[in-house]
């Protein structure tokens, strides 16, 4: 009852204020205050030579991958929405918005809510320059979605089902309802050593490992940068 | 792919690998980068400025010219640079377009000139970002219009063969072409002045009657009424005029000038065949108002009119706007003034209908003051009323001018245009003139040239190459090759169409021919009768030959025309012959005749320009020179052309 009047209340004054600033006409300089406060966030990453030390990439690398970064984000930092509409023009057939979603939860190591240029190039060191563990440790964050250190089956289909989203409808031979779950169910078959219906790293690592195609899979990327 | 986006194919490729431990089947294999170049710095020469780039920015996009290998024609190998010869200011747009990815449109640059470096880069203007986009689109459509205004002005150009029908059509489309047109032109106006002021004395009070005022109307209804006849009979043969020269008369009956005139002349008509009926007099006099539509017409002679019109016509969204908001506005104040005023006694706010009068007489800030509220609720309501009344007014107005002043603008300066395009032509013309002049003046030269090239004469060959830079000769040489090419010479037009005109040579004909001098074939043309008609002296036998020449030394003789063509070379020939007759009046051949003949081919030739002279191919054999008893016409495979220039070698060698 209290928060409704609360409400109310305010919302009174608020109205007040409107009638204020209609009289004595600046109604329409509200939104230039809030204007200033959402551009003024920037990020400067760490220095070359730290960065460096932390990833696997040569300093020309970095150089390249920072010139392209800053180009397309100048102030820095990339958004959600910006990393979902970048990711979709890759992926037109279908939506890409929920595989784009896990991704940037991968890489935005902090859960900032924005990617800053380290998170950029720890990622992508561990996926591209990496030995196998390093990028099979990544690979499991991706898919451990709640970072309880273990997948579900639950997550797991949510990761297949984005991944087949971004396949879209049209394709042969057809999508049925089942495809996913057939695919996870595969998938946790293969994976699960202990049949506990989760998968912790360790199993994850030594099957993947042990899996000829998926370690060969792991390289095909290298000469990306 | 959108330009940023291409920057971040490899983290897409990276971030893949999460896909790999779900994937069932093995993967394909990644493409290898073959042209393993390392990013470096590209330097771009613009007409002297550098600009420097990354290899990869230009990468981006390789369909344009700078992403792709076509850059490469453009490498310097000394510099090790790549040099285009281009506006550096236009280039900043498009190198910017690589490095943001984002096309972006400089005010301050002309239209068409951007485009010309867009397109020369090989990057379509359609990706020009949302800023510059309207700017780009709104100047191309002007330009696009300005160029459409000019061509429309070209195509109203005297076409040659016009029937009578398109020449009176055009006559009243363009008063301006002819005289004739212009007299009608203003003539009408005349008599639609004439009779609007007749229509508007008609009801002016003069002079009285049995104790009323009468109009003149009523009192000389004679007069007045002839002065009617007359307009409408103008109007009606003006208006079957206008039908019958018509090209679509369909389209013609369709257009709005077509029914104001239908319009303004019926009510006459209708009134001739309706008598004095009392019933239909009513009706009859409503039909006058009609007459009134007569002041319309006047939108042909005057242009303010029509682009008012045209205003008003494509400012109809606006008005449109305007009308219905003041419904609106009308309808709410007008209920509410009625319900305030229903209490007070005696009011004039009678129902929700009669109080729109009051509405819009209020709103239109008029104030009347035949209806006024009284209650103390009316008049606040009323005063909102009128304030609201001036808002709603004025604000659509500003639209409406401003269309008006651009399509006013955009008609002045399609006359400004119309005005220098004579201009124009003009200069266009003599520059043509110009370099056809310098083509011949070269020929003779050139011929001379060849001559002295044979004698090796140093100083004169160098003289003459100092005259004509290496395109001028490298042209000279291109038409010289043409004329070889179909064995016709290029001549001066002047002279051409002078001699034309003057004439004073026998005729010649096809093979179909009779021996008589003034008969003449319709191919001949009249030029060539005129000619024949001044150039008959005795015995002109039309096909003469050879001999004949000695005979009639003035007169030329052309052998075979079997094409009209040949009338062409008798032209050059009678312009020969021309000045032959002036300057000698000898009629026999002789050397002195052949002497004088050579230097008056000199002179000639000295006022040549372009006019093409047909001479007869090889094998119709070839008409004569005027100096021709030495080597008049050997055989028929000697062209003009060789005799020609046999005979200035032989000038030269004088």
């Amino acid at each position: 009852m209290s928060s409704r009047r609360k409400k109310c209340k305010r919302q009174i004054l608020k109205f007040g204020q409107n009638v204020v600033r209609f009289i004595t006409g600046t109604l329409s300089s509200d939104t230039a205050a809030e204007e200033q406060e959402q551009a003024a966030q920037r990020h400067r990453p760490e220095t070359i030579d730290c960065l460096l030390a932390q990833t696997h990439f040569t300093k020309r690398e970095l150089q390249i991958l920072y010139r392209g970064f800053k180009n397309e984000c100048p102030n820095g930092l990339v958004n959600e929405d910006t990393f979902k509409n970048i990711y979709g023009h890759f992926f037109p057939h279908g939506d890409s918005s929920n595989y784009a979603h896990f991704l940037f939860r991968a890489f935005d190591r902090n859960q900032t809510g924005f990617v800053n240029f380290e998170d950029f190039s720890l990622g992508l060191s561990a996926l591209l320059r990496g030995p196998v563990e390093e990028k099979l440790t990544w690979v499991f964050n991706l898919y451990d979605i709640n970072n309880d250190g273990c997948i579900t089956k639950e997550e797991m289909l949510d990761i297949m089902k984005a991944i087949y989203d971004m396949m879209g409808t049209s394709l042969n031979p057809r999508l049925s309802e089942d495809t996913a779950r057939q695919h996870t169910e595969i998938f946790f078959q293969k994976m699960d050593k202990n049949q506990n219906g989760v998968i912790t790293i360790d199993e994850f690592i030594e099957c993947c490992q042990k899996e000829e195609n998926i370690v060969k899979s792991m390289y095909i990327f290298e000469n990306a940068i | 792919m959108a330009a940023g986006v291409a920057a971040w194919l490899p983290f897409a490729r990276a971030a893949a690998i999460g896909w790999m431990p779900v994937a069932n089947c093995p993967m394909p294999i990644a493409p290898r980068d073959h042209s393993k170049r390392k990013d470096e710095l590209i330097i771009l020469n613009v007409s002297g400025r550098r600009f420097q780039t990354w290899r990869t920015t230009l990468d981006r996009y390789p369909d344009t010219l700078l992403g792709s290998s076509e850059k490469e024609f453009f490498y310097n190998e000394e510099a090790k640079e790549y040099f285009f010869d281009r506006d550096p200011d236009a280039f900043r747009s498009v190198l910017n377009f690589y490095r943001t990815g984002k096309l972006h449109y400089p005010r301050y640059e002309c239209i068409s000139a951007y485009d010309e470096e867009l397109a020369f880069f090989g990057i379509i203007p359609e990706i020009i970002g949302d800023c510059c986009y309207e700017e780009y689109k709104d100047r191309k459509r002007e330009n696009a219009e300005r160029l459409m205004d000019d061509q429309e002005e070209n195509k109203d150009c005297k076409m040659p063969n016009m029937t009578f029908r398109e020449t009176m059509w055009r006559a009243f489309e363009n008063p301006h072409t002819s005289t004739m047109a212009l007299v009608f032109y203003y003539v009408t106006g005349f008599f639609i002045a004439i009779s609007v002021i007749t229509n508007v004395v008609e009801t002016v009070p003069c002079g009285y009657k049995s104790q009323k005022d009468v109009p003149c109307g009523e009192r000389y209804t004679v007069a007045f009424f002839c002065m009617d006849t007359a307009c409408v009979m103008i109007f009606t043969v003006e208006y079957l005029l206008r039908l019958f020269a018509a090209p679509s008369r369909y389209r013609f009956m369709r257009s709005v000038m077509s029914i104001i005139d239908v319009v303004a002349i019926l009510p006459y008509y209708i009134g001739l065949v309706m008598t004095d009926n009392e019933d239909v007099s009513g009706a009859f006099v409503t039909l006058r108002v009609f007459r009134v539509f007569r002041i319309f017409k006047f939108s042909r002679h005057s242009q303010g009119l029509r682009i008012l019109g045209y205003t008003l016509k494509s400012c109809a969204s606006e008005l449109g706007f305007l009308l219905f908001s003041l419904t609106m506005a009308i309808i709410i104040f007008a209920t509410v003034m009625f319900y305030a005023e229903k209490g007070s006694s005696s009011s004039k706010f009678t129902s929700i209908p009669a109080s729109f009068w009051y509405t819009i007489v209020t709103m239109t800030t008029l104030g009347y003051g035949d209806m006024v509220p009284k209650t103390i609720a009316g008049k606040i309501f009323g005063s909102i009323c009128s304030l609201s009344g001036v808002l709603v007014i004025a604000l659509p107005v500003p639209v409406i001018v401003s269309n008006f002043s651009r399509i006013y603008h955009q008609n002045q300066r399609a006359d400004k245009r119309r005005a220098q395009k004579k201009a124009r032509l003009a200069r266009i013309r003599i520059a043509k003139k110009g370099s056809s002049t310098a083509y011949l003046q070269t020929k003779r030269n050139g011929l001379l040239n060849e001559l002295l090239d044979l004698t090796a004469s140093e100083v004169e060959q160098q003289h003459l190459n100092k005259t004509s830079s290496l395109l001028e000769s490298q042209h000279h040489h291109l038409l010289h090759c043409l004329e070889k090419t179909t064995g016709h010479e290029f001549v001066d037009e002047q002279l051409f169409e002078q001699n034309c005109l003057e004439g004073a040579l026998q005729p010649y004909r096809s093979h179909s021919r009779t021996p008589s001098g003034s008969s003449q074939d319709g191919r001949t043309g009249t030029c060539c009768s005129r000619r024949s008609k001044r150039g008959s002296t005795p015995t002109p036998v039309p096909n003469a030959s050879l001999p004949a020449l000695h005979t009639q030394p003035h007169m030329l003789t052309h052998t075979l025309p079997q094409s009209p063509g040949l009338q062409e070379l008798s032209a050059i020939n009678i312009q020969c012959a021309e000045q032959q007759l002036h300057s000698s009046s000898r009629s026999n051949l002789n050397m002195q005749t052949n002497e004088v003949d050579r230097r008056n081919t000199r002179q000639q030739l000295q006022q040549v320009t372009t006019a093409i002279i047909s001479v007869q191919t090889p094998g119709t054999g070839s008409s004569t020179e005027e100096d021709d008893d030495s080597h008049g016409l050997p055989n028929p495979g000697a062209s003009v052309v060789t005799t020609a220039s046999s005979n200035i070698v032989r000038v030269s060698a004088l």
